[in-house]
């Protein structure tokens, strides 16, 4: 039996350790400073927005930790020691490991702004900004205005909580247009309106310059770099992106890049030592993917590829399909395979827009071959499983789009659009596809 | 807006203030002409409670029913008691005594509240529904842009289980109590919608056609919230349509309709065994003794649970009935909808659920199977089990205190579907056939969950609907009536109920789609 210790208590680390006790009888610790119990970082918005309490956040009873001999440990790693096979905490207090799993996440960035580190400044990602917010940000009478910094999926929620307190929010963004690194040209401008339907106060193309302290070190306001107009706030909002959180381990002889460096099996250059999730961070892009995936999803998946190596049965990390989804204030999004923001050489789009301007798809498919190689869906539920298997049997456009009936996964009752799309993708190509009606015996040969 | 809604908020305070101090308010004197003609009509023969209410309560003034209440029912007990001594049954006075008195104080109210039932009836019900509409509609403006807006559900003390949570919990409790219970303190409140039954029945508003209207009322009001809360979702929007339907036709005024023209008052859509006295003895021979229509009756009811029932079930699952029809379910999906968070979701919770609601299941069966036995047999009970004394603990039990104070009275602290999830036998019944041999499930969508865990919040049943979608297993539980509030709340697009081929329904996975294709294969074909 070997003693297997994770670092890390989010869904990367709890999904390797679920899967190793599955597999096995060895002694499982998982190490966090932040909670006790796992709980879905994803939600902790919910939790600020009254939707949640922060227990209904935690997938798993606190007895289930016991039941499946997974021991917790409430402390923070100050270093690793793989000569000795040990850890260090921060109370000096120490562990030894047979097999140590690194999955500690990320932490927000900061770029070395004046005043980042003021009362009333802080990223959100952890607990703990949760627990500020509450303190810096109850409501718009001890918060008049929050300033948030960083256009990404964490900005527009940290914005959409905000408002749901119905405190005012700025939000400055960098770029031209919202997540334009990622979103296409329409989409991007789809969530762009979104934001201001919304009445949250959009800068875009502006970065921030500094944050201006008050007499007790609060921030009291903040200054753009471009205009060097001065907007006042009680709070300060970072969410310029993330980055692995692996600071720790500078002089543990682990090899770091950006993250913990690791091969296609999840090691890193030390025995015995692996890394997962957001931290980790592959020699060479997988595939089209990032070397750093900061996707819940992956996550997910290097644990559930781990769990297989660490008992036994070494497996390399060799995920499917991309596939991602958000929620952008009420714009639902899904993605399956790639629709790069600017399409390559090769490609084709089709986009269409719903008149409500709430609803799109776009489809990103080969020029000459015609085949599919992903979309984007907003406001339109698809189902997951026809587009994996459209994008592993390498089907062609025209099979998506005429069995797009098959792909719909909204609610019953809801209007459908198929044949609207099919008709603008018709009259834009001069094709002639006709919609198959959904059948539920392909939709059933999805699975295997 | 927000000043419209606390416009609203005030009106709506002070009809339910006005609607509660009727219960204080009144003038009580029974004529002895109308104690003559009560007596005839009930054929009470005994002499000692005609004397002792002819010299304690005919022509005396009361002000209040409670002390109306507690003279005739003393009365009622005093002279039992003696008659009981001597075996003089005969001479008993029959039926429940706070129903005895209830008729007495109907007919013994005087002055201005029965005289002015319609401004009554505006200073009440008006008021609540005015009130009510003014505090709701202005949430299109409110809320902003249609789409979920749970915003401080749990941050708000009347739906997190906070002082106003418990206030109402207590008004709720203590309406159900003084309906089954004590009928005769609530006569006030039947003779505002008197009017309103007359013109359907032909009869002065007993405190069932009462609770039927308000019933009806309430859930149209609370269904506006509803289209509000949902008007992004069609299925929300089409579903509360329906279970309103069902409530006012079917449960209100087709049975009301029903009486006017002698016939017996049925509830078409109300299934054995919820409906739980629908094989009782007087029952069926009512039924019996109701010609064409009655023998109708008979058989729909026999059809209704034996065929209709499952074979719903089996195509659409139980929703067809829990969240489209029933009437339990059209006021949890209406009045209890700001509640449904509130319901438990532990393991420990799904334990004691199974227990108590195929008990009540076996109880219900085991009752009318007696029930049947004496019937058709003409023997008074079973094992020696009276037939009268498993129906009476059946109805205290079931009937009044689960089904209706804790059914409903329990919204604001356990959440919305107690009866539902942990009482109905109907419902437990449908069930079985739903987990066994069905083709509703909710679809999990591959590996898209997050688990965020908003669906398992807002299941009013207690079910741990993130627990499979993590897993990417689809949901295939007996106790889910398909409300499609965890579809609607999923930020992901993660869930969908479907009706679909039963093979592949149920799908337990280990790792989930996204990943390696070896790896799910190797591990999920194991």
């Amino acid at each position: 039996m070997e003693h297997i210790v994770i670092i890390g208590n989010g869904i990367s680390g709890v999904t390797a350790a679920r899967h190793i006790r599955k597999l096995s009888d060895n002694k499982i610790t998982i190490i966090s400073a932040e909670s006790k119990h796992f709980f879905s970082r994803t939600a902790l918005m919910y939790v600020y927005m009254g939707h949640m309490k922060f227990e209904h956040t935690q997938p798993y009873e606190n007895w289930f930790w016991k039941k499946n001999r997974i021991e917790l440990k409430n402390a923070f790693v100050q270093t690793v020691n793989h000569e000795k096979k040990e850890l260090v905490f921060a109370n000096n207090e120490t562990m030894t490991y047979d097999k140590l799993v690194i999955a500690t996440g990320s932490k927000p960035n900061k770029f070395g702004w004046p005043g980042q580190d003021l009362n009333g400044v802080m990223g959100m990602y952890h607990k703990q900004d949760l627990e500020n917010l509450e303190k810096y940000a109850p409501d718009n009478k001890v918060c008049k205005r929050a300033v948030i910094v960083g256009g990404g999926l964490i900005g527009i929620e940290l914005a959409e909580m905000l408002h749901s307190r119905h405190i005012p929010v700025t939000f400055l963004v960098r770029e031209k247009s919202f997540w334009n690194g990622v979103l296409p040209e329409e989409e991007s401008a789809m969530i762009n309106k979104e934001i201001l339907e919304n009445g949250i106060d959009l800068h875009l193309g502006v970065n921030l310059k500094e944050i201006i302290s008050d007499a007790k070190g609060n921030a009291k306001a903040i200054v753009i770099e471009e205009t060097g107009e001065m907007i006042k706030c009680n709070v300060v909002g970072l969410t310029a992106g993330v980055s692995p959180n692996v600071d720790f381990l500078k002089d543990s002889g682990i090899e770091l890049g950006r993250g913990i460096k690791v091969n296609r099996f999840l090691e890193t250059n030390v025995q015995d030592v692996f890394a997962i999730g957001d931290c980790a961070e592959q020699h060479k892009a997988i595939d089209q993917r990032r070397p750093i995936e900061a996707v819940w999803y992956t996550g997910r998946m290097m644990g559930e590829t781990l769990a297989q190596t660490l008992c036994g049965n070494k497996t390399e990390y060799k995920p499917g399909h991309w596939f991602n989804s958000a929620k952008f204030l009420d714009i639902e999004y899904q993605t399956y395979g790639w629709v790069w923001a600017q399409p390559r050489e090769n490609e084709a789009r089709f986009y269409w827009e719903h008149e409500d301007g709430k609803k799109c798809i776009h489809i990103n498919y080969d020029k000459n071959t015609r085949e599919f190689i992903g979309i984007n869906t907003f406001g339109i539920r698809m189902r997951h499983e026809f587009f994996d298997r459209v994008l592993t049997e390498k089907r062609n456009v025209e099979y998506v789009l005429e069995h797009l009936a098959d792909a719909n996964f909204d609610p019953e009752f809801y209007q459908l659009h198929e044949k609207e799309i099919i008709a603008k993708f018709n009259t834009e190509n001069t094709s002639n596809i006709q919609l198959k009606k959904k059948s539920w015996k392909r939709i059933f040969s999805t699975k295997a | 807006m927000k000043s419209i809604q606390n416009i609203g908020l005030g009106i709506f305070l002070i009809g339910l203030a006005l609607f509660t101090s009727l219960l204080f308010l009144g003038n009580y004197k029974l004529t002895q002409e109308e104690f003559t003609q009560f007596t005839s009509n009930k054929g009470i023969s005994s002499e000692l409670f005609i004397n002792e209410m002819n010299s304690k309560v005919v022509g005396k003034d009361f002000s209040t029913t409670f002390s109306f209440s507690s003279e005739v029912i003393s009365i009622i007990k005093s002279s039992n008691k003696i008659h009981e001594e001597k075996q003089e049954w005969g001479k008993k006075v029959w039926g429940k005594p706070h129903s005895i008195s209830y008729e007495l104080i109907k007919e013994a109210g005087k002055g201005l509240i029965k005289e002015n039932k319609g401004l009554f009836w505006w200073l009440t019900f008006g008021l609540g529904i005015i009130g009510a509409l003014l505090f709701i509609i202005p949430n299109v403006i409110i809320l902003g842009p249609k789409g979920i807006k749970n915003n401080g559900i749990f941050l708000n003390s009347a739906t997190n289980r906070g002082w106003i949570g418990w206030f109402v919990f207590v008004y709720l409790v203590g309406f159900y109590l003084l309906l089954y219970f004590r009928p005769d303190f609530i006569v006030n409140w039947t003779y505002v919608v008197d009017p309103i039954s007359e013109s359907l029945s032909g009869n002065l508003a007993s405190q069932w056609f009462l609770y039927g209207f308000l019933y009806c009322t309430v859930m149209v009001v609370m269904g506006v919230r509803m289209y509000i809360k949902y008007r992004h979702n069609k299925y929300q929007v089409l579903r509360t349509t329906s279970v309103l339907f069902f409530q006012i036709v079917f449960a209100f005024l087709i049975p009301e309709i029903l009486v006017r023209f002698e016939k017996p008052w049925y509830d078409f859509k109300n299934a054995f065994p919820l409906d739980y006295d629908f094989f009782y003895s007087w029952s069926l021979d009512e039924l019996i003794a109701s010609g064409g229509l009655g023998l109708f009756i008979l058989i729909w009811g026999i059809v209704l649970t034996l065929v209709i029932v499952p074979v719903m079930v089996y195509f659409f699952g139980k929703r067809w009935y829990c969240s489209w029809v029933c009437g339990c379910g059209g006021l949890a999906e209406t009045l209890g909808d700001p509640y449904r968070q509130l319901s438990d979701k532990s393991v420990k919770a799904w334990k004691l659920e199974r227990w108590l609601v195929h008990g009540v299941l076996v109880f219900a069966l085991v009752m009318t199977a007696i029930t049947l036995y004496a019937y058709f047999s003409g023997a008074e009970g079973v094992l020696g089990i009276k037939t009268q004394t498993i129906q009476d603990i059946y109805g205290l039990l079931i009937g009044s205190i689960f089904a209706g104070v804790i059914g409903t009275g329990f919204y604001p602290i356990f959440g919305n579907r107690v009866w539902c999830r942990f009482g109905c036998p109907l419902a437990a019944y449908m069930g079985i056939v739903q987990r066994f041999k069905s083709r509703f499930r909710i679809t999990t969508n591959g590996g898209q969950c997050i688990s965020c865990g908003n669906c398992s919040t807002y299941c009013e049943q207690g079910i741990d609907v993130r627990a499979y979608a993590q897993k990417g297993e689809n949901i295939v539980r007996a106790s889910c009536v398909g409300c499609g509030i965890c579809s609607a709340v999923c930020p992901r697009g993660v869930l969908k109920l479907e009706n679909g081929p039963e093979q592949g329904r149920i799908n337990p996975t280990d790792v989930l789609l996204g990943n390696d294709v070896d790896l799910m294969n190797m591990v999920n074909n194991k």
